[in-house]
């Protein structure tokens, strides 16, 4: 079974906090991390090359240092890693992005499933994966938060996607991408020998040229969509604190429950 | 580099520095220098007051798919499942309705089902003036890949200006894949919309980084311009019962061949729904200690009749599944009443209810940031405040 995994590095953001007397962002400290949510995708991805064999390879789109994720990558388990860098890639959106690694994959060349995290958590868009799959027209399963059956004779997938309400059942044939959930599985930690191999491995690096993009579909000049604005989210202002013992609070959220 | 810093005008104040998510900016001397990991987002070009950074980009070379002068009308995906309209799309009719009238042009609902004809009607008399109605019952249920032809078919020949679907799993699936086919611009899980009347530009407004930054998004070129709307977020339209339209029963030009098969739904009804539906969500955080207290939200959830949500933290340890999960991971909530017992009030905690009408919070630390959205704060113990509220209210 080939598994391509793909994963992108994003700050750290449950440590980006405001400084509310400048209204700016406190960014000491605040790494670059795997997006949490690829590494439910890349423990996926391990998890079925142990169980049915074959390789895994993991495939970011950043700038040279995103290489770091990639050998993380590598310490976890995958057998190759490729990173398309390019200056040109610069600025992407969605739309960009999604193009870009869809050319990453096609010059991998055949694969059997491609496994996204749901969203990044810098952006939240969940927009790549969807977009890569139509890219290469293949099927889609969203927020899959476990595989039930993988038959590679057969070629089928069947996974358990989640809804607002509960959660569907859903067969798809394969070749296939799915975008997963933290309740898929528990990643697991790198093992020493996984390290030591990550530090050693070389990781392919592929131009904006290597994969035949087509220039006005990359980057920002393949990106329709601009950022005109960023702002902070107004500061709310706290309301009334309930003064009193137990009971006269008590009294006091009965009668504000009670006019609802 | 598309990103330059005009160095007669740049001052080296740093603001820019400030500003810039991913740190990619140094100051050397008095003028500043956009390093390597500029991922070009624009936000140092706003924020500067010489405006001594500017972002180009060449003309688009490849046209969209129809253009702006052609495109018309502002288009609501009716979304519905095994035939009951979800409730973000009324929301999306009140919002459609005001953007259509300020372009001045005509708003219309697109629905694909299965012998959900009747439903046109309730569109209608939430706003829409044309429902585009395509049949079969390959369309009873969502699946990816049916659904995105035919609505790029639809889009292909009637060039509507705008669209708009709710962020819903549903939404998030699809419209990035109708996007991704047109080639156009889409802006993901938006909380603001509003139009920009000279140039007839939709402003698209999100979270980032977390509910950390506020992101405002267009789509100057290409049409039609997209964006998912988060649910709950704007109120729903009101209904007119005298209001008229028009339905319009489309025939697909294409065979609806589908690689996916739903071999089963499950609804998880008494936890859920309830949550994103619910007038009252009782709320526990870490505050409560261990996982058997939970029961005290249950019970004071129960007494009021209403859904009971968690922080995340109490989610990640186990104590109450995640379909409870309040949050930027978990669900956005706008219930009339919101009661936090034991939560701090992380900002990924805040995005997910602080559009609630009151904000009742219980916590021990009088510093916690839930006191700042509050509507009442109760510094106290929540073992306390909640056995003794659940006695009143009991009475």
């Amino acid at each position: 079974m080939r598994i391509i995994v793909c994963i992108k590095e994003v700050p750290d953001t449950t440590d980006i906090k405001i400084n509310p007397e400048t209204n700016t962002l406190i960014r000491e400290g605040v790494e670059s991390i795997i997006n949490p949510f690829d590494m439910y995708a890349l423990e996926e991805g391990i998890r079925l090359k142990e169980k049915f064999g074959g390789e895994v390879i993991a495939l970011s789109m950043g700038p040279p240092q995103a290489e770091r994720s990639l050998r993380e990558a590598l310490s976890l388990g995958v057998d190759e890693a490729i990173l398309l860098s390019d200056r040109e890639f610069a600025g992407a959106d969605t739309l960009a992005t999604s193009y870009t690694l869809a050319q990453g994959i096609k010059k991998i060349g055949a694969y059997d499933l491609i496994i996204c995290g749901k969203q990044a958590a810098d952006g939240d868009t969940a927009q790549v994966g969807p977009g890569i799959s139509v890219r290469l027209d293949i099927p889609q399963i969203t927020y899959v938060s476990e595989i039930k059956e993988i038959n590679l004779e057969e070629k089928k997938i069947k996974a358990r996607r989640m809804s607002e309400e509960g959660y569907e059942v859903i067969q798809s044939k394969l070749p296939c991408l799915i975008t997963v959930v933290k309740e898929i599985n528990e990643p697991r930690l790198p093992s020493l020998k996984g390290k030591m191999r990550a530090k050693k491995a070389e990781i392919r690096v592929w131009s904006a040229e290597d994969i035949e993009t087509d220039k006005d579909r990359i980057g920002l000049q393949g990106s329709p969509t601009q950022v005109i604005k960023i702002f902070f989210p107004p500061q709310h202002k706290g309301g009334e604190i309930l003064q009193g013992d137990t009971k006269e609070i008590v009294e006091k959220l009965a009668g504000i429950l009670r006019e609802i | 580099m598309p990103i330059k810093i005009l160095e007669e005008k740049c001052t080296g104040c740093g603001r820019c520095l400030s500003v810039c998510p991913f740190g990619a900016i140094e100051l050397k001397g008095k003028l500043a220098v956009i390093k390597d990991n500029c991922t070009l987002c624009g936000a140092c070009v706003d924020v500067c007051p010489f405006k001594a950074i500017v972002l180009t980009k060449d003309k688009p070379s490849i046209s969209s798919t129809y253009s702006p002068q052609e495109a018309k009308g502002v288009w609501v995906f009716a979304e519905q499942e095994g035939g009951n309209i979800h409730s973000v799309t009324y929301e999306l009719l009140g919002k459609g309705r005001e953007l259509a009238n300020k372009l001045q042009t005509e708003l219309c609902a697109v629905l694909l089902g299965s012998e959900i004809e009747g439903k046109s009607e309730e569109l209608i008399k939430r706003g829409a003036d044309k429902v585009y109605l395509a049949e079969s019952e390959e369309f009873l249920n969502y699946r990816s890949d049916i659904y995105t032809d035919a609505l790029v078919d639809l889009i292909r020949e009637y060039k509507p200006e705008i669209i708009l679907a709710g962020a819903t799993s549903v939404g998030r699936s699809l419209i990035p894949r109708v996007a991704a086919t047109l080639r156009t611009g889409l802006t993901a899980d938006c909380t603001g919309l509003e139009i920009e009347t000279e140039k007839k530009i939709l402003l698209q407004t999100r979270p980032a980084f977390g509910g950390n930054i506020m992101a405002t998004i267009i789509c100057p070129e290409r049409r039609p311009q997209m964006a998912t709307v988060r649910h709950k977020v704007l109120p729903e339209a009101q209904i007119n019962k005298e209001r008229k339209g028009e339905v319009i029963s489309v025939q697909l030009k294409r065979d609806l061949i589908s690689n996916i098969k739903i071999e089963d739904i499950v609804k998880e009804v008494d936890k859920t729904v309830k949550l994103t539906e619910a007038d009252i969500i009782v709320s526990g955080g870490r505050g409560l200690g261990k996982k058997e207290n939970f029961a005290l939200i249950e019970e004071l959830a129960l007494v009021l009749k209403g859904a009971v949500g968690a922080s995340r933290a109490t989610v990640d340890s186990g104590w109450i599944p995640y379909s409870h999960q309040v949050g930027q991971t978990g669900k956005t909530v706008c219930p009339k009443v919101y009661i936090a017992c034991g939560i701090s009030g992380q900002i990924q905690h805040l995005v997910g209810m602080q559009s609630s009408k009151i904000i009742i919070a219980i916590n021990k630390d009088p510093e916690a940031p839930i006191f700042k959205v509050a509507t009442y704060g109760i510094v106290g113990d929540l073992f306390e405040i909640v056995p003794a509220l659940i006695k009143k209210l009991k009475k």
